[in-house]
């Protein structure tokens, strides 16, 4: 046996360790912060105020409303909250030097275009009266607005993290719709696995309620309206869940080989132990009634990680609240754990946070890495009426101190694009 | 076991479809035609900006259910079919065993919009002085909601695994070229180095849009004249013309290929992919960069240089004074850029140099130039390798380099 051999997983492939995270949620700036307010079981849903919802179904979000981006769209607000995340990470790392990370980005953003107030603003300039169209759109834009096109380009909330940064190569935007964090960590992980780099950067941001996104969500009837109160309309598991909450928040960490990690003499937060996807090819918005794609999710990523269903201690649900999703992950736990399903702690972040959605995988990753560091489990909130065809313990409404060495963490999109992660605490 | 790069990653399959035609053998015609190819320019509908429309497709030849084909924007469409062409052509389209296990990569962009509603909306919005009432009232009515779905980037792959039933993995990089380069790339990646077998890796570009022509007029990338050859634009302004199209591959390693008795179309030796901030000379610098990281992988035989320039500056005349300078040093190679006739589609348009590169090596000839200016040059040369070489309209440089296959 070599001498590195203790840096190499069960499969022959460099093990990889998170040593810095960030994260920005509705519920605050910053690891402290959030972990606080998750573990007290708060909530940070609240009536949205950033646009008028006046006539809409749903009123409510979990916005983040301390991070300026004047005036608001999607990509400034996104890439303010993943700036936040990112720095704190960095920094919780200490390495590379200031605008110098060693390694590559994987970002997770919510799909970009131009939005309502810029083509407005278009419009306005050459003809205030209307009627307008496309074509006065397009005059307009033959002035040049170099800023628009470079905010409304897909790689442009990338291009200023990896500017601001320094980490090296193209920076990799991506999207697998509610898994795209947990996909941002995976490629992460695969890249450091090929020898490619020692570090990488994966983050997962999304700051994109706006109306227009709002009545999309709402218009395929996913988005709870229990908009009294506001607090308790995420309700992940419970029989008279409704839908999910739309939020916002970014998360970031920062992965290295451990043998790069122990070499600097970093502080190691955990292991990625392993990473499973699974594309469902039945329907764009619902999962198979068999549950083969997201059950095969599970199984490949604690395939990938080397470990059996009985070395999990957690599950950090994916739990989005709405009927469909809950049914369909009770499904794949009780395959995949079985009997062990029923008394197997998993719990729902977004009961308190609602669904971060493009962020939610790398939200949910930091969460599960605190989890194992802090030995305690966050609630589910909200579960005053358990529905009896989810029999799970949920930890119910308060969190629960627990020795957690290994926890699974789900992401499953809409497009059917599922993602399982498996994190664990450091060796002895 | 494991997972550092170690072996040759084989192109098994192609669907290219374009203003050209659709597969191979109609591209292969349309470049090699009588009297030099020529390009299907569309110069009425979106004027004063000229595109490269999409060649007529029998959707259900690819796309059997209506249904699936009435949840799907033009984009989607055109590259659920090349998808699908690409399978056809690889020789898994029926074998559910095989894309079970095909890893996706797609690269897309996506927010086709209903452009009738956003005027009309747009319009009201001018006169009322209840912008937020006006917007909440109108999009609740007037969306479809099935359109949310069309304009998800990552519904192409959706969509590719409900109708084609590819489903070992699913990603969708975004961000205009960088996302095509970087999706070869890391499938080349996972392929050579054994984290997949097999994968579908592409995407698709819809140009006969007005919402996609506006977001790079806000950047003036646009070329508003007759058509011009990328490089004969230089002398007379600059400008992209932007082409619908499709492309994916399928990339096997030679293991699973030979399991299954299927033959490769070419080889895709390497992929390589960076950022700069394009100063002057920056990309330059890049690419000469790049150039030598793929130096080994040159063979002794003849090599052309499939060139992305996009017609916009000021990257295209600083890629033709890099593209002269490497002439220079190697005389033997011979330069074509495909922009000039099928046009420049965006995400797609890496895959889609990647795929002419390995048809053209597959042939073992080259198409004849399009350019009075004298970069290309040539006519029916015979060729063994291509390296393509992509600056996107605005950021993203990538390099790939494809061989005959044996």
């Amino acid at each position: 046996m070599s001498s590195s051999s203790g840096y190499r997983d069960s499969k022959g492939r460099p093990i990889v360790v998170v040593t810095g995270m960030g994260i920005v949620t509705s519920l605050g700036r910053g690891r402290d912060d959030n972990w606080k307010a998750l573990t007290a079981g708060r909530s940070g849903i609240h009536a949205i105020t950033r646009f008028p919802t006046e006539g809409l179904r749903t009123t409510i979000g979990g916005t983040v409303d301390f991070v300026d981006a004047e005036p608001f769209c999607a990509p400034a607000l996104s890439e303010n909250l993943a700036d936040i995340a990112v720095s704190e990470a960095i920094e919780q790392s200490v390495i590379g030097s200031k605008g110098d990370f060693p390694g590559p980005l994987f970002i997770a953003v919510a799909p970009v275009e131009m939005e309502w107030p810029q083509r407005e603003e278009l419009a306005r300039s050459m003809n205030p009266d209307g009627p307008v169209d496309y074509h006065t759109l397009l005059q307009a834009a033959r002035k040049g607005r170099q800023d628009l096109h470079d905010r409304f380009v897909f790689g442009g909330v990338a291009e200023t993290l990896a500017g601001r940064y320094g980490t090296k190569g193209s920076p990799i935007s991506l999207s697998t719709a509610c898994a795209s964090g947990a996909t941002a960590i995976q490629l992460g992980v695969e890249a450091i696995r090929r020898g490619e780099t020692d570090a990488a950067l994966t983050v997962g941001t999304d700051g994109s309620v706006h109306a227009e996104a709002l009545i999309r969500f709402s218009l395929l009837s996913a988005l709870s309206t229990h908009n009294e109160p506001p607090e308790g309309a995420s309700r992940p598991f419970s029989k008279n869940r409704d839908g999910f909450v739309m939020a916002e928040g970014a998360a970031a960490l920062v992965l290295e080989s451990m043998e790069h990690a122990r070499a600097r003499g970093a502080r190691i937060l955990g292991v990625m132990e392993g990473a499973g996807e699974r594309a469902d090819s039945f329907h764009r918005t619902r999962s198979n009634p068999d549950g083969h794609a997201t059950i095969a999710c599970l199984e490949a990523a604690l395939d990938d990680a080397g470990v059996t269903p009985d070395d999990v201690d957690y599950i950090n649900a994916h739990g989005t609240g709405t009927p469909e999703n809950d049914k369909m992950e009770y499904l794949s736990v009780h395959t995949v754990f079985g009997d062990r399903a029923a008394s197997l702690p998993i719990s729902s972040n977004k009961s308190m946070i609602g669904h971060t959605l493009t962020a939610a995988g790398a939200v949910e990753a930091v969460f599960s890495l605190m989890t194992i560091a802090e030995g305690r489990i966050p609630p589910t909130i909200n579960y005053d009426v358990p529905d009896p065809a989810i029999p799970l313990d949920v930890v119910p409404n308060t969190a629960r101190d627990a020795s957690v060495r290994r926890v699974i963490s789900n992401s499953f999109g809409f497009g059917g694009q599922n993602v399982s992660l498996v994190m664990a605490a450091e060796p002895a | 076991m494991s997972e550092a790069p170690h072996r040759e990653v084989l192109v098994t399959g192609i669907g290219l479809v374009s203003s050209l035609g659709e597969g191979l053998d109609q591209h292969w015609s349309a470049l090699t035609a009588e009297g030099g190819p020529r390009p299907v320019v569309d110069t009425e509908r979106f004027a004063p900006y000229p595109v490269h429309p999409i060649v007529e497709l029998d959707f259900n030849q690819q796309i059997p259910k209506r249904g699936d084909q009435r949840q799907m924007e033009p984009w989607q469409r055109i590259g659920t079919y090349a998808a699908g062409l690409a399978l056809d052509n690889a020789g898994i389209k029926d074998m559910p065993a095989v894309l079970e296990r095909t890893d996706m990569i797609v690269a897309a962009g996506g927010g086709e919009r209903d452009v009738e509603v956003d005027s009309a909306v747009l319009t009201d919005l001018l006169s009322t002085n209840d912008a937020g009432r006006l917007l909440n009232e109108r999009l609740s009515s007037d969306l479809r909601p099935t359109l949310f779905l069309a304009q998800l980037p990552n519904l192409l792959a959706g969509n590719i695994s409900i109708v084609h039933k590819v489903t070992g993995s699913s990603r969708t990089f975004m961000g205009e070229e960088a996302a095509g380069i970087d999706a070869v790339r890391t499938a080349h990646a996972r392929v050579a180095s054994g984290q997949s077998e097999i994968c579908l890796v592409g995407g698709s570009y819809n140009a006969e849009r007005l919402d996609m022509l506006l977001l790079f007029e806000l950047g003036r990338y646009l070329w508003r004249d007759d058509w011009l050859p990328v490089w004969d634009r230089l002398a007379r302004g600059s400008g992209m013309i932007t082409g619908s199209m499709g492309a994916f591959l399928v990339l096997e390693s030679p293991g699973h290929a030979e399991a299954r008795g299927a033959t490769a179309v070419a080889r895709l030796d390497a992929v390589v992919s960076d950022r700069c901030t394009r100063g002057p000379g920056a990309a330059a610098d890049t690419a000469r960069r790049q150039l030598e990281m793929m130096r080994s992988r040159l063979g002794a035989g003849r090599t052309a240089v499939f060139s992305g320039a996009t017609g916009a500056e000021p990257a295209t005349s600083e890629e033709r004074s890099y593209l002269t300078d490497v002439l220079a040093g190697d005389g033997g190679m011979l330069v074509r850029a495909p922009a000039s006739l099928i046009g420049h589609g965006l995400e797609a348009q890496f895959p889609a140099l990647v795929s002419l590169a390995a048809l053209t090596a597959s042939r073992g000839k080259l198409y004849p130039a399009t350019d009075s200016t004298g970069l290309e040059t040539g006519s029916d040369e015979s060729v063994d390798q291509i390296l393509v070489n992509l600056w996107g309209h605005w950021r993203g440089e990538g390099m790939a380099l494809v061989s005959r296959a044996g």
